[in-house]
């Protein structure tokens, strides 16, 4: 891909980001913030890439440390991001 | 680049669905019913990169990365099982270091063997041993990634500390900081822009040294209760780093998180500050909320208020057609939300009408009360936002003021000279009574600065701990 494709993605990516972020409800923006940093966490492709390389052993060394950090946001921020969600219930059913 | 040919087109597409998936499942935050899907439905996305990453790569080290997974993702799910609900805002913090610091980690990575990244040229000048040159593109990218990332990772952890207690929430202001600040900066841009003309190690590393000083640099002089915005910010620069190697690696995926995440972030930190009536550049210039309260404090602490008991606050709720709960960062501290509940549920059953109302910049980070109110088990169709209920306040017998103080001061509708004139707050002194619980009178909110609802006629104080005196008033009710 070219540097212009890229970009393109990139900033139609921050419209589309725009209007989805509004239209989240502000009850929510908690679990917002943890699964925004749970899916920054796709970072682990490129220490993924990092990690199998071949050539440089520091770089590899670099790479697996990186994915060790990133599952740990990919894991932790799931996971307590559908803790907080399993926990927002509606009023139940209660006789008038 | 010449390398794209090689991509083949089923891995672009992959990368393609999985950033489709990171989209809807910020689209599924929208109504709480549909939010678990969404959880679900990133997480999908997150399984198609890692797999589609994974199958075009020789997997030669796969033992070493299974391994890497297998203990950051333990560590990650037990702390997020474990985790405390009121301690939310800290670890966000602390995951957003995370990010930012693999964010580094793979920059430094692909700065030390960027062939396997795809990102140089080899060049062979006569009569020498070949020279591995990266793009200049891909040095401005790997440069911002990097700056990006290591800003976020300091000033994340610089966040964790302040929002755990293990460092005052007090700002701490150094001379000139501002010369320092952009000083800073400029060099950090300079050095990458440096950095195409000459890729030797020291820039490199330089421009990392320094964006570790800067990120903790632009931290510390931010007061605690600023914190909501700070966290806003570093979700957005988290973002934004994951996009900036998404640049250098030519990943769609990461391209369009970085971008959802970097909006995400700049909109909360938006709307934080608007709800603080503050500009962005105020909060992150820093010092709100250390000063000494200039007027008013001083003199107002021996000014006449009426206190009440926990019988009387049963008393006048059991009587009440309904109830108005505010909290605030102090019932996050004294995890006063169960109690805060079970209030409610008796009220509730007494034929009081309870609702709850939530201020954008309680606690401290967006939506933290909601995440306790929600653990406590109350329904989510009870709790509003500042605009949707502050009308009510006027045909409400009874507000329930508990840990949250400055979103209650009437001073910044009335008081030009106030720090916080023209915030938007809860009408809570319309309310025929107002319910104030509060440890004692001596200490002011984080805005240092006194609050004129505590002398009110219709104002009775609560003086005690917030889990404490909703105890007793449960006892009451009972």
């Amino acid at each position: 891909m070219d540097f212009i494709s890229i970009l393109s993605i990139f900033v139609l990516a921050c419209f589309v980001g725009y209007f989805v972020v509004w239209s989240v409800t502000p009850a929510l923006h908690t679990p917002l913030m943890s699964v925004t940093n749970a899916i920054s966490s796709v970072i682990v492709v490129g220490a993924l890439i990092a990690s199998a390389a071949a050539g440089s052993a520091t770089s590899k060394w670099l790479g697996l440390v990186a994915v060790a950090l990133a599952s740990v946001n990919i894991f932790g921020g799931f996971a307590v991001t559908q803790r907080m969600l399993s926990m927002y219930k509606k009023k139940e059913r209660r006789d008038a | 680049m010449h390398e794209a040919a090689s991509v083949p087109a089923w891995v672009l597409l992959a990368y393609l669905a999985s950033g489709v998936c990171f989209i809807l499942a910020l689209r599924g935050l929208s109504s709480p019913e549909s939010s678990r899907r969404g959880n679900f439905t990133g997480m999908v996305g997150m399984a198609i990169a890692v797999a589609t990453t994974l199958g075009t790569h020789q997997l030669a080290t796969l033992p070493e990365i299974g391994a890497a997974i297998l203990i950051g993702g333990g560590v990650g799910l037990i702390t997020a099982r474990k985790i405390q609900m009121t301690a939310m805002p800290q670890l966000v913090a602390a995951f957003h270091s995370l990010v930012g610091m693999a964010a580094v980690l793979v920059g430094a990575a692909a700065y030390l063997n960027p062939e396997a990244f795809g990102i140089a040229a080899r060049i062979t000048p006569i009569a020498s041993p070949s020279i591995i040159s990266i793009y200049p593109v891909s040095r401005i990218e790997m440069g911002l990634g990097v700056a990006i990332g290591a800003i976020t990772f300091s000033g994340s952890v610089i966040a964790f500390l302040k929002l755990n207690g293990n460092m005052s929430g007090k700002p701490i202001l150094l001379p000139l900081r501002h010369v320092i600040n952009f000083g800073t900066l400029f060099a950090i841009l300079a050095l990458i822009a440096y950095f195409t003309q000459d890729q030797s190690p020291w820039v490199f590393f330089t421009v990392m040294g320094l964006s570790f000083a800067i990120g903790f640099l632009l931290i510390i002089p931010i007061g605690g209760a600023d914190m909501p915005v700070v966290i806003s910010m570093l979700n957005s620069y988290s973002g934004w780093a994951a996009a900036a190697m998404g640049f250098t690696l030519h990943n769609s995926a990461m391209i369009i998180t970085g971008a959802l995440v970097g909006s995400s972030g700049a909109i909360l930190s938006y709307i934080m500050c608007r709800a603080m009536n503050r500009s962005f550049l105020s909060v992150i210039s820093g010092g709100f909320g250390g000063e000494v309260a200039g007027t008013g404090a001083a003199s107002a602490i021996d000014r006449p208020y009426k206190r009440g008991s926990a019988e009387d606050a049963a008393f006048l709720m059991k009587q009440a057609e309904q109830v108005i709960i505010v909290p605030g960062y102090g019932m996050a501290v004294a995890q006063a939300q169960h109690a805060v509940r079970e209030m409610a549920d008796l009220l509730k059953n007494e034929g009081v009408k309870v609702k709850f109302a939530i201020h954008p910049v309680a606690g401290r980070m967006p939506g933290h009360m909601n995440v306790l109110l929600a653990e406590a088990n109350v329904p989510y169709d009870e709790v509003f936002e500042l605009e949707d209920i502050n009308s009510e306040f006027a045909q409400t017998d009874v507000a329930y003021v508990i840990g949250a103080n400055d979103v209650t001061n009437p001073a910044a509708k009335s008081d030009k000279t106030s720090p916080i004139y023209g915030m938007p707050v809860l009408d809570v002194e319309k309310a025929r009574t107002v319910l104030f619980v509060k440890r004692s009178m001596g200490g002011v909110g984080y805005a240092g600065i006194d609050n004129d609802l505590f002398y009110r006629d219709n104002t009775m104080m609560l003086l005690g701990d917030a889990k404490k005196m909703t105890e007793e008033i449960v006892k009451a009710l009972g």
